[in-house]
């Protein structure tokens, strides 16, 4: 089984990319408070929003119903799946009922989750995804690594000799600008040829049926509107009240990602362009699960901003794909648990429990709380390694009981000054990267104890 | 049962009990002439905007920047001699050679240099991105503050497909390194129009 420390182990064998790596996010995560500090009232709408979300996560049936019900009015085709699997199977369904074989998609982080592309490509449906990041990372055959820079574990002459094997460009060729136009003319062809577009949803309004979509690129709309079916695929959290509320969470939205004031293009979708058809698939998957776990239901505020992933010192150094999911970060830890404790039963550990996730997040969700929180439950039900129980257990016994504890201290103190070979070994893992420290001959105890009878 | 109702009853039984909604009560600073700002912002996320008298001016400065013989085309006021009318009558694909594409937005917004356009602005909904250049005209009067003054303006007007469009269409996905101009506009024009 795959676990984040060998994964992160891998990334790390090239330090200087590591650095970079490092370096670029915590620029990003530097644009991201420059923009907010331009924003006095920003603490304010923190609250507010996380606030809204309180309110929608604690009625949302009657939000979702609300939303079908005004969706169906709007003419709008509105389809509901329990899992990934009968996700994948609506959509390949509407996508064969009009006799497709090929599609245009936009970013959406649900559909990574549900793993479709493989799936469509498994049923013989083209994919092509449009988001300049994730079509790269798709030519390479891998899944994004961030939720909203997909390809910044890249670097440009690697997409250059990428785009130079699947576009023909010529070798040798970085240049950002080259490379983009060069994206853009290939896109303009599926654009311009595709019957069929997805989208993700970033929010979907309760009171009116009508469903937004955030994009700097604007291939969501190329796709939209160009194509003669649009399906969106939302995940059951997405629901807003009322518009009004889009003020709040538009506001945080591009600021907290990328530390633009907003995105390029944010674009509301009431009803389908004459003649179109426009579908919205409502995804659960494990969602209603995750609300009733109460230590847990905050996640579901998540806006998907990814400020948490840029401002984590474990992110920036391990890379999005050590976290073996669909959406890394310590966010993504918090969610993947809830799909399979066995599988993602590392990921809570992958932190620091540094804390900057949470003072980033825009709808205050309490990030490193529930990663603490998630630790407890996973060794509770057993889903961690024999090693970490055992020495949890072991560290449990000796830091609970004074003269075990006192006795340990001795044993260390010794054999760091009589045989450092037992501690400065490779099998100790906190010897990695760290140097273990000069033993003094007393504990302060014994050394306080000693005084203060000296002192008498 | 099915998936829809099995889903609703599963979130109802797990949601926790009704926490009331929140008011926005944001008071925010107007430190700033609206105009001026709204032409900062836009020009930092890679729009050019400009106060302009006239339609004329408009034309005289449009007719400077771009090479009369590409396709430009225009929706509400008519061109004529400069601009095609949009016609319904087209393929929307066909819309793939247009130049210029020449919008009116609802109003803008200064904090973020976003335009509102909603859908009978556009002609097309796929013309905004579809152009290689897009140029917004907004009525000087027209900018709001923020996004919360933004949809107080919006309400529950009609509409079926409407857009905030804030500068030229961009990615950075390779290396970080800004590029103007991925799928959609390489450029956005914004024109302030003074009352005529």
């Amino acid at each position: 089984m795959v676990n984040h420390a060998d994964l992160s182990e891998k990334f790390n064998v090239d330090e200087p990319r590591v650095n970079w790596h490092d370096e670029t996010l915590w620029w990003v995560r530097q644009k991201r408070d420059r923009a907010a500090k331009q924003i006095p009232e920003w603490e304010e709408l923190r609250s507010v929003a996380s606030s809204i979300k309180d309110n929608v996560l604690s009625n949302l049936s009657e939000y979702l119903a609300e939303f079908e019900k005004n969706a169906k009015q709007n003419g709008v085709h509105v389809h509901w799946a329990a899992d990934a699997d009968e996700h994948n199977q609506i959509v390949l369904e509407i996508i064969q009922s009009h006799g497709i074989k090929s599609i245009v998609k936009s970013k959406s982080m649900l559909t990574e989750e549900c793993h479709l592309n493989p799936f469509l490509i498994k049923n013989n449906i083209e994919v092509v995804d449009t988001d300049l990041g994730e079509r790269i990372v798709q030519l390479a055959e891998e899944p994004p690594s961030h939720i909203v820079l997909p390809c910044i574990h890249w670097k440009k002459e690697e997409i250059g000799d990428l785009f130079h094997k699947h576009l023909g460009t010529p070798a040798g060729n970085a240049d950002p600008i080259f490379l983009t136009r060069a994206a853009r003319a290939h896109l303009r062809k599926y654009f311009l040829s595709a019957k069929l577009a997805m989208t993700g949803v970033n929010f979907a309004i309760a009171s009116t049926g009508e469903f937004v979509v955030c994009t700097n690129e604007g291939n969501a709309d190329m796709g939209a509107h160009l194509a003669d079916v649009h399906i969106a695929c939302m995940g059951l959290e997405k629901i807003i009240p009322e518009r009004k509320h889009l003020g709040v969470f538009l506001r945080l939205l591009a600021r907290s990602a990328t530390g633009q004031p907003i995105t390029s293009y944010s674009s509301h979708f009431r009803k389908p362009a004459e003649g179109q058809e426009m579908h919205i698939v409502i995804v659960d998957n494990g969602r209603s699960r995750q609300l009733g776990r109460l230590d847990f239901r905050n996640s579901l505020k998540c806006i998907r901003c990814a400020a948490c992933f840029n401002t984590c010192p474990v992110y920036r150094r391990s890379g999005g794909h050590s976290y073996h999911t669909a959406i890394a970060g310590p966010i993504g830890s918090i969610l993947a648990p809830n799909l399979d404790m066995r599988n993602y039963a590392d990921l809570p550990f992958a932190s620091t429990l540094c804390g900057s996730c949470s003072n980033v997040c825009p709808v205050k969700i309490d990030i490193h709380q529930q990663l603490y929180k998630w630790r407890q439950v996973l060794v509770e039900e057993g889903y961690v390694t024999k090693e970490k129980s055992v020495a949890m257990k072991t560290m449990s016994s000796v830091l609970s009981n004074p003269s075990k504890y006192r006795l340990a201290g001795r044993l260390g103190r010794w054999i760091l000054r009589n045989a450092p070979f037992l501690a400065k070994n490779r099998w100790n893992l906190w010897f990695k990267h760290r140097e273990m420290p000069e033993a003094p001959k007393n504990s302060f105890r014994e050394w306080y104890l000693e005084n203060k009878v000296n002192k008498k | 049962m099915s998936s829809r109702d099995k889903i609703l009853s599963a979130v109802k039984s797990n949601q926790p009990s009704r926490v009331p909604i929140a008011e926005i009560n944001i008071t925010v600073a107007d430190d700033e002439d609206l105009k001026s700002k709204y032409l900062r912002i836009l020009e930092s996320i890679g729009g050019k905007g400009q106060i302009v008298d006239s339609c004329d001016e408009i034309q005289k400065i449009l007719s400077a920047d771009f090479d009369p013989s590409s396709r430009k085309i225009a929706v509400g006021r008519s061109w004529p001699g400069f601009a095609e009318s949009f016609s319904a009558a087209i393929d929307p694909h066909q819309l793939e050679n247009v130049e210029v594409a020449i919008i009116e937005a609802h109003f803008a917004v200064a904090e973020n240099a976003a335009v509102w356009v909603t859908e009978d602005r556009m002609g097309f909904r796929a013309l905004p991105f579809i152009c290689q250049h897009l140029v917004v005209i907004i009525p000087e009067q027209h900018i709001v503050a923020t996004m919360h003054d933004a949809y107080q303006f919006i309400g529950h007007r009609e509409y079926n497909f409407a857009t905030f469009i804030a500068g030229p269409s961009k990615t950075a996905d390779i290396e970080q390194s800004l590029v103007l101009g991925a799928h959609g506009p390489i450029s956005m024009r914004a024109f302030l129009l003074r009352q005529e």
